[in-house]
């Protein structure tokens, strides 16, 4: 009772960042049809750049947690986003009109070159970052088992929420929103009304940069180590929970985020944590056969 | 002069739909493009829009050379299409549609220009959180036609607006464009099958056959036309275009 309760909250917290990188894969696939390959990596390069913030700040003596966790967000999601806008700018508008193939080719490209570039330039081995938010509470006690929660996960549980709303609101109240949605429907008639819609898919590979970029940030504070190599394995369980949610549906990511993260933690508990991977890719795999338009995906009945 | 095509070739994917055609729309004209299916006209509209691009010839708007322009920024000059088929957006509201429409206009201007539409289209304003997909095609088309007037164009393009709509709404259609052109002084460029109904309402009508103008002259002229009339009208009374789909 007391792990299955821990395993929630470890499963919860892990769900909202699975989900901040899915709407990254569902927006892009929804506007322009394509699986960014690159977007794990988008999310790998943020959570160096925290890093690398956290330390240059703690470097200069700013201790105050609020006070550098906003600074780190604050930049972590200027340069995710325009590493995103870089790599739809270079690797994927060029494609824009040939086969459906070739940028998703040009996207397992880009994730290769960037897992290099860090790799180069930060080096291989894991980096650690100083424990940035310590502590949590103690809910309760059974049979010597302490269910606790840790301060760094209410953190994610809470900015994620924060960010969800937020983002819901942009998509269906704003004129970004709408015109969002409209590339998704139509592009040429979105291209007719006036609206430039480079832009528009500019704009998109930016904001889903960025809310992997809050992941990225809230990983290094809840992990507090970070590699070249956890762009690959979150993204493709982020992917996985894009397409369970229902690909290019915005809710169905959310909720796709944070089925599989309890699926993996509660997979973790009680079967085998050295094959919680293979929850995933098991999940992956049997949506793909049996529901392919995922649990909130549409085919949908339209009057033409 | 407000729209002027000179010696405009298209292609289609491999096919050469466009032949050097040559077309004008004068300041408060109503003019229409006929011609039987495939002769290219939905291809002429678009390529005013530079989808696809004129491979040859020069597309001139208030002026202004806008063939090599991007396609909303040809949209920016103040020119709107109701599309061939519409091309509402589906999963949207009404309400929304209309607002992708404003995106050009004055943000002061929405709510009047709003309240003109549901003057002239009624049935918008009861359907207007009504998602655009769930709309019968006739409610389409009114809705197609709106969304670009929000944008208060100069000119304004037609596609086949009455394709497929229910005589009530065919009369509605012309009607509309008779007002707008007459009441608001719209520029109207208007491509139909419905020859007969089009050239009534056009001050002036071009025949487009296999991608070249062949035919041209006032609205009254070509309906007289033996060639037009044969060709056109005679075929097109047998068997109306119009298949009611609402």
């Amino acid at each position: 009772m007391a792990l299955a309760l821990q395993q929630l909250i470890n499963g919860l917290t892990l769900g909202a960042v699975y989900g901040l990188i899915a709407i990254g894969y569902t927006m892009v696939y929804g506007i322009i049809g394509m699986i960014n390959f690159a977007h794990g990596d988008i999310y790998m390069v943020s959570a160096f750049i925290a890093v690398t913030v956290f330390t240059l700040l703690a470097s200069f003596g700013i201790s105050s947690v609020p006070l550098s966790l906003l600074v780190v967000l604050l930049v972590a999601v200027f340069f995710t986003s325009i590493y995103g806008w870089t790599v739809e700018r270079t690797a994927y508008r060029p494609l824009r009109g040939s086969t459906r193939l070739a940028p998703l080719i040009s996207a397992i490209g880009m994730s290769i070159f960037l897992q290099n570039m860090v790799q180069l330039t930060q080096g291989a081995r894991v980096k650690p970052v100083a424990p940035v938010l310590v502590g949590g509470i103690d809910i309760l006690t059974i049979d010597g088992f302490t269910v606790r929660l840790a301060y760094s996960q209410v953190l994610i549980v809470v900015v994620t929420v924060a960010l969800m709303a937020g983002f819901t609101w942009l998509i269906t109240k704003t004129s970004f929103g709408r015109q969002q949605r409209s590339c998704e429907q139509d592009r040429t008639m979105t291209a007719l009304l006036g609206i430039n819609v480079d832009r528009t898919i500019s704009l998109t590979f930016m904001l889903g940069a960025a809310l992997a970029a809050v992941a990225g940030v809230m990983v290094t504070v809840y992990y507090g180590v970070v590699d070249f190599f956890i762009g690959f394995v979150a993204g493709i369980k982020a992917f996985t929970a894009a397409v369970l949610g229902g690909i290019g549906s915005l809710p169905g990511a959310m909720l796709g985020g944070l089925l599989i993260g309890l699926i993996e933690a509660f997979w973790a508990a009680y079967l085998s944590a050295e094959y919680k991977d293979v929850a995933t890719f098991t999940i992956l795999i049997l949506v793909l056969m049996f529901r392919p338009s995922g649990l909130l995906g549409r085919p949908e009945v339209e009057k033409v | 002069m407000m729209l002027q095509l000179s010696g405009v070739h298209a292609h289609y994917g491999a096919i050469h739909a466009l032949h050097g055609v040559d077309l004008s729309v004068q300041v408060g004209e109503v003019v229409t493009l006929i011609g039987a299916n495939g002769a290219g006209k939905s291809t002429l509209m678009m390529a005013i829009f530079g989808q696809p691009r004129a491979s040859s010839g020069r597309v001139v708007f208030d002026g202004e050379d806008i063939t090599g322009l991007p396609t909303h920024e040809i949209a920016r000059r103040g020119i709107a299409l109701v599309p061939e088929g519409r091309r509402i957006f589906p999963r949207m509201t009404v309400m929304e549609n209309l607002q992708m429409g404003a995106v050009l206009g004055e943000e002061t201007n929405f709510e009047v220009d709003l309240k003109r539409m549901y003057t002239l289209f009624p049935i918008l304003e009861e359907r207007c959180t009504q998602r655009a997909g769930t709309l019968s095609g006739g409610e389409q088309q009114m809705l197609a036609i709106a969304r670009a007037l929000m944008s208060r164009p100069q000119l304004l393009l037609l596609d086949e607006p009455s394709l497929g709509l229910a005589p009530l709404y065919i009369k509605k259609i012309f009607q509309i464009v008779r007002e707008l052109n007459r009441d608001h002084g719209m520029t109207i460029l208007l491509v139909e099958q419905n020859a007969h109904h089009a050239l009534r309402v056009a001050h002036r009508g071009y025949v487009l056959q296999h991608g070249q103008i062949i035919l041209s002259g006032t609205g009254r002229e070509l309906l007289a036309n033996p060639e037009v009339h044969a060709a056109y009208l005679e075929g097109g009374h047998a068997a109306p275009a119009a298949q009611p789909a609402a």
